[in-house]
């Protein structure tokens, strides 16, 4: 399957899909000017990874900041891995970080796949 | 050339560190943003209110750009808003200006008066129903900036309507974030 990998920039996160080597990353920081068509590529790739993903998905999400309309694009991405079998959903936060720690368990709330907590 | 002076002169009474005039992109949007950081780093503001104040930053310049855009179409109409950044003793004071038409007043205000009325619980909840729901928009926004930044400052948002002509009203907004 094709790769995606997006080196991150001032308003756009690092991206990396890579069913091979079993590498699923978001990182940086998050607001584009339009978050959609930012977002379009990485959900239509998980849509095709849904039919022939790996046993195990672990989905790391280590974002620094992120926009609201990139929460919506984020919850839109969650929704596509809730329906793929054997993912876990990874959320890094600054361990004096609240807000991102809260947002993480929010989603964690939305949608109904596990979630691991890490703090660096 | 006393207006210099005097602008001068308000923006310290003010303790306004950063004013920006003009039109609203993502670039400014960026170049103000890094203006800000740059500043908050330089006498070294903690990491968590400077999260804080970058968010809210974020959230109240992309509203105006967003909204901005949609003027394009008539060219007869300014762009043109006003962002600043004040620094008090034990607060940051983020204040926006822009014009919006007099017919959107009431909604904007319905609204500002609905999330002023909830509490942290009341916005969390109020944030989970627009994220479930919510579409983006043609302008790319996803209806949760305000909710956000009254979420994130943890202070109710001030605001402020003037009339301009028959059209349009000048739209003033003020975001409170407490430095302790």
């Amino acid at each position: 399957m094709d790769i995606i990998q997006l080196d991150g920039t001032e308003d756009t996160p690092k991206i990396i899909l890579n069913k091979e080597q079993e590498l699923f990353e978001i990182s940086g920081r998050s607001l584009p000017e339009d978050s959609a068509e930012f977002y379009a590529p990485i959900l239509e790739w998980l849509t095709r990874y849904k039919d022939d993903a790996n046993s195990e998905t672990r989905f790391h999400f280590k974002l620094e900041y992120f926009n609201t309309a990139s929460s919506k694009l984020i919850l839109d991405i969650l929704s596509v891995l809730e329906d793929i079998e054997g993912t876990i959903i990874v959320w890094y936060y600054h361990e004096d970080d609240e807000d991102m720690e809260e947002a993480g368990e929010e989603f964690s709330d939305l949608v109904d796949i596990d979630f691991e907590f890490e703090t660096y | 050339m006393k207006y210099i002076y005097d602008l001068h002169k308000t923006m310290l009474q003010q303790n306004l560190i950063l004013v920006y005039e003009g039109e609203f992109t993502q670039d400014i949007t960026k170049s103000v943003l890094a203006m800000a950081e740059r500043n908050m780093d330089s006498f070294g503001e903690g990491a968590k209110v400077k999260r804080k104040v970058f968010n809210v930053m974020v959230e109240c310049l992309q509203n105006i750009s967003k909204h901005a855009e949609s003027f394009e179409e008539d060219p007869t109409v300014k762009n043109n808003a006003i962002f600043m950044i004040g620094k008090h003793q034990d607060q940051y004071i983020i204040t926006s200006g822009n014009n919006i038409r007099t017919i959107d007043v009431e909604k904007l205000k319905e609204k500002l008066n609905r999330i002023n009325d909830l509490d942290a619980k009341g916005l969390k909840q109020l944030y989970r129903t627009i994220i479930k729901t919510t579409k983006i928009s043609k302008k790319g926004g996803a209806g949760l900036g305000l909710v956000d930044m009254a979420r994130k400052s943890g202070n109710k948002l001030g605001y402020d309507f003037e009339p301009i002509d028959d059209e349009f009203s000048f739209f003033s907004l003020i975001t409170t974030i407490s430095r302790v």
